[in-house]
């Protein structure tokens, strides 16, 4: 199967449902944590098996685990972000649509292992679909006894919750996260205190993506050493990426960490190469927040070493000729797609969902994408391009939350890496104005077949 | 007792002091501007950034400097702490861009603001802004709100520092005061154009480091710095009734809390105190005010500053006319 973990079963009829998902070896890793294992077993199999988080930062989970604040006499919480908004990242809808039961087997063992009683999963507003999904999944599991009062007989007991957002990216940061499940405005706290002191109404949490805890389960079932020696260095495991773009295959692919970068694009069981015979340009391989790399840097790195699909090998050479995993949204834009256009794209959604809460991220999202809409619109100056950088560095690094960075980012790497074509969009505005860029322009109209709804256009 | 060293000149404080508390103790040019830490409102901080300072050292445990530069009035202080302000030219050329970010909505409509002269965005501006503007793009504008008799709100000045907001969750009795929307078009207002009236709302006008929220009735009456700050007091049921009565001859033009040197209110006032008494009948007066000497309130008349502002003309507006 080529080492896949979380989505060996996914292509089974019917796995969504209990029954069948049991039947095809569901929480038994359940059933081993919480009969032959202690919580803290449980914790150290986590981080013997060197899970890192998936949802962007990559930080390691048992670590993670290992600063709750198990003194206090708080309840704790486990805090599942299925606030997946990322542009380009999919895959957590993706595993929360078709293996629900893998998710919640997760928290369950992971709250075992932290001694928690209630957990949430907040979920993004615009997956309103989902919330029934895994709302029926909590219901089979209670009635068969594996979520409730206390489960398989053992004294531990969990309840868990579904919120969903009212959709702001914002939200998925965990500290703006927690305000907004507290149903409050969601702003980004102020760090220290972090969540694992002063998380969800004051008391110590955790909070983990979508498929960091899924991982979880697979991790009990196979042992954490046996989970490490998958994947590459301190990259272990597989990692879920979702790929898109102007690729042939577009979709969710689970990849053992450490496949090289050259071999996700043109595989043909991967994205199975450039659409339309085209030649490949640029790659955004982390989700639109991470720094964009053009072809030849992101298949090698700049000392010559072919570039890896790992947490290390994606960062080598940091900001000069690096970028990240990220959350493994993986855009890919060939020959003909214009960075200019791209990188204002990007900046308009950081302008829309910054929270306005401290002014470098305010002010600073709004006066990029001035700029760039200028310079996109045939309307820019040589000195423009220079104000970008200068306005990205002062953003980048002097906010509250990371979402500073995440904007500042794209805007930085594109000129570093593209500066040829802002300067041409400089240079030749007249030119820059008629490229069709096969958007739909305000003077046309797409014709879509008249289902019957009388609707003709959109 | 914590010993911190901030721009190289050593203090002792107390357990879970914040940097900027720290600097305080120290006093003068170390201090780092604060344009939304206000010490008597819980939760406020972290927020404008002008702040930032960065951390050499961060305690005797470990030496490591911090990776980011921090926001100090929210970032406490551990023993053994280096903390670089001025001295870091890291930190000055932050707060040239945040101030920077500050300015780039705001519409410097000095002239005909009440704030002009008490400003903190103006002395901000100063001590760390540019002189000229890197921007050409329109300035935000907000549609014109009225939030009662009382408060005059131009959003247009405001800078988000959330201050109003604290006031009115924390000093007043219904909540009626709060942020709007996200992102760059979020704006301070009440919800469904309510007016604010509860007892000490009015505090939300000492509060503004801006000229966003003003007295109404003081408005447009005089610059402040024709006025004489005079300590008062009277007896009131509802505050302490220790104000700042700004006087000009025997009238009392305006009454606002008495201001520390840091620019914060130290004992929040009632909204009778502010509105209605405005006779010398009302006050005991006890005498001058003490006000920093750089400020032109103590000056009491403007003068020409040593740094010189370059205007740059604007094409076709700023001909004479023929």
């Amino acid at each position: 199967m080529g080492g896949k973990v979380l989505l060996a079963n996914v292509d089974i009829p019917g796995i969504r449902g209990f029954d069948t998902y049991r039947a095809h070896g569901g929480y038994i890793a359940v059933e081993k944590a919480l009969r032959e294992m202690t919580a803290t077993e449980v914790s150290l199999e986590v981080h013997k098996s060197g899970l890192r988080g998936r949802g962007g930062a990559g930080f390691p989970t048992g670590l993670k685990w290992s600063f709750l604040d198990r003194k206090s006499d708080k309840p704790r919480y486990l805090v599942c972000n299925a606030d997946e908004s990322e542009p380009g990242t999919f895959k957590d809808r993706y595993l929360m649509h078709h293996l629900p039961h893998l998710l919640l087997e997760g928290l369950i063992i992971s709250s075992y292992a932290l001694g928690v009683e209630t957990c949430y999963i907040y979920i993004r507003g615009e997956f309103k679909y989902l919330v029934g999904v895994l709302e029926k999944a909590i219901k089979e599991a209670y009635q068969h006894g594996f979520l409730g009062e206390r489960i398989l007989g053992t004294g531990f007991s969990l309840k868990i919750y579904v919120h969903p957002g009212a959709g702001a990216y914002i939200c998925g940061e965990e500290t703006a996260l927690l305000e907004s499940l507290e149903g409050k405005r969601g702003n980004p706290r102020i760090k220290p205190p972090f969540p694992a002191f002063k998380g969800l109404y004051g008391c110590p949490t955790v909070v983990n993506n979508v498929e960091t805890l899924a991982a979880v389960g697979p991790i009990i079932n196979m042992g954490g050493e046996a989970y490490a020696k998958i994947g590459r260095g301190r990259s272990t495991g597989t990692k879920l990426i979702s790929a898109c773009g102007h690729i042939n295959n577009p979709g969710v692919y689970e990849i053992e960490m450490g496949l090289p970068v050259e071999d996700f694009i043109y595989a043909p069981r991967y994205c199975g190469g450039i659409a339309n015979d085209k030649l490949l340009k640029a790659v955004i391989p982390g989700g639109s927040s991470v720094p964009i790399l053009p072809a030849d840097l992101i298949l090698n790195t700049a000392q010559g070493e072919q570039r890896l699909m790992t947490f290390e090998s994606l960062a080598e050479g940091d900001f000069e000729s690096g970028t990240m995993l990220g959350s493994g949204g993986f855009i890919v834009l060939d020959e003909d797609a214009c960075i200019v256009r791209n990188t204002l794209n990007l900046t308009r959604f950081y302008r829309h969902e910054s929270c306005g809460q401290c002014s470098p991220c305010r002010e600073g999202t709004g006066w990029m994408e001035k700029v760039l809409h200028r310079i996109e619109h045939g309307e820019g100056k040589m000195s423009d391009i220079d104000l970008l950088v200068r306005v990205a560095k002062n953003i980048e690094g002097n906010t509250i939350c990371p979402l500073g960075d995440a904007a500042a980012w794209p805007v930085a790497s594109a000129i570093r890496h593209f500066r040829r074509e802002f300067v041409y969009h400089v240079k030749f505005p007249e030119v820059v104005k008629n490229i069709d860029h096969g958007a739909i322009q305000s003077d046309t109209e797409l014709l879509i077949p008249d289902s019957g709804t009388g609707i003709k256009y959109w | 007792m914590i010993k911190v060293t901030i721009d190289n000149i050593p203090v002792e404080v107390e357990d879970g002091t914040t940097i900027l508390q720290a600097a305080r103790k120290i006093g003068g040019k170390v201090v780092p501007p604060a344009m939304c830490y206000y010490t008597n409102l819980k939760g406020s901080g972290g927020k404008c950034r002008t702040c930032l300072v960065k951390v050499a050292q961060s305690s005797v445990k470990d030496p490591r400097p911090m990776a980011k530069l921090v926001a100090s009035c929210s970032t406490p202080v551990q023993d053994g702490m280096v903390v670089q302000n001025l001295t870091s030219p890291e930190v000055v050329e932050a707060r040239k861009g945040v101030v920077e970010f500050l300015l780039l909505n705001h519409p410097l409509d000095c002239p005909v603001c009440d704030q002009a002269g008490e400003c903190d965005l103006q002395d901000l501006s100063f001590g760390y802004g540019m002189e000229e503007t890197a921007t050409e793009e329109e300035r935000r504008e907000f549609p014109v709100k009225d939030i009662g008799e009382n408060i005059q709100l131009h959003m247009n000045r405001c800078i988000l520092c959330y201050r109003c907001v604290y006031v009115a969750d924390q000093l007043t009795d219904k909540r009626l005061h709060g942020i709007l929307y996200r992102g760059d078009v979020s704006e301070i207002s009440t919800f469904i154009s309510n007016s604010v009236t509860n007892d000490f709302s009015g505090n939300m006008i000492d509060v503004c480091p801006v000229g966003a929220l003003t007295d109404k009735t003081f408005r447009f009456k005089s610059r402040v710095w024709f006025l004489k700050p005079m300590n008062a007091h009277r007896s009131c049921s509802t505050c302490t009734g220790k104000v700042t009565a700004w006087m000009f001859g025997n009238e009392i033009y305006r009454v606002t809390g008495r201001k520390d040197r840091f620019g914060e209110v130290e004992e929040f006032i009632c909204n009778e105190c502010r509105y209605e008494k405005k006779t010398l009948n009302d006050w005991e007066i006890e005498g001058p005010r003490r006000i920093k000497r750089q400020s032109v309130i103590s000056a009491n008349h403007y003068e020409e500053m040593k740094k010189q502002s370059v205007i740059k003309p604007i094409e076709g507006l700023m001909e004479p006319p023929e």
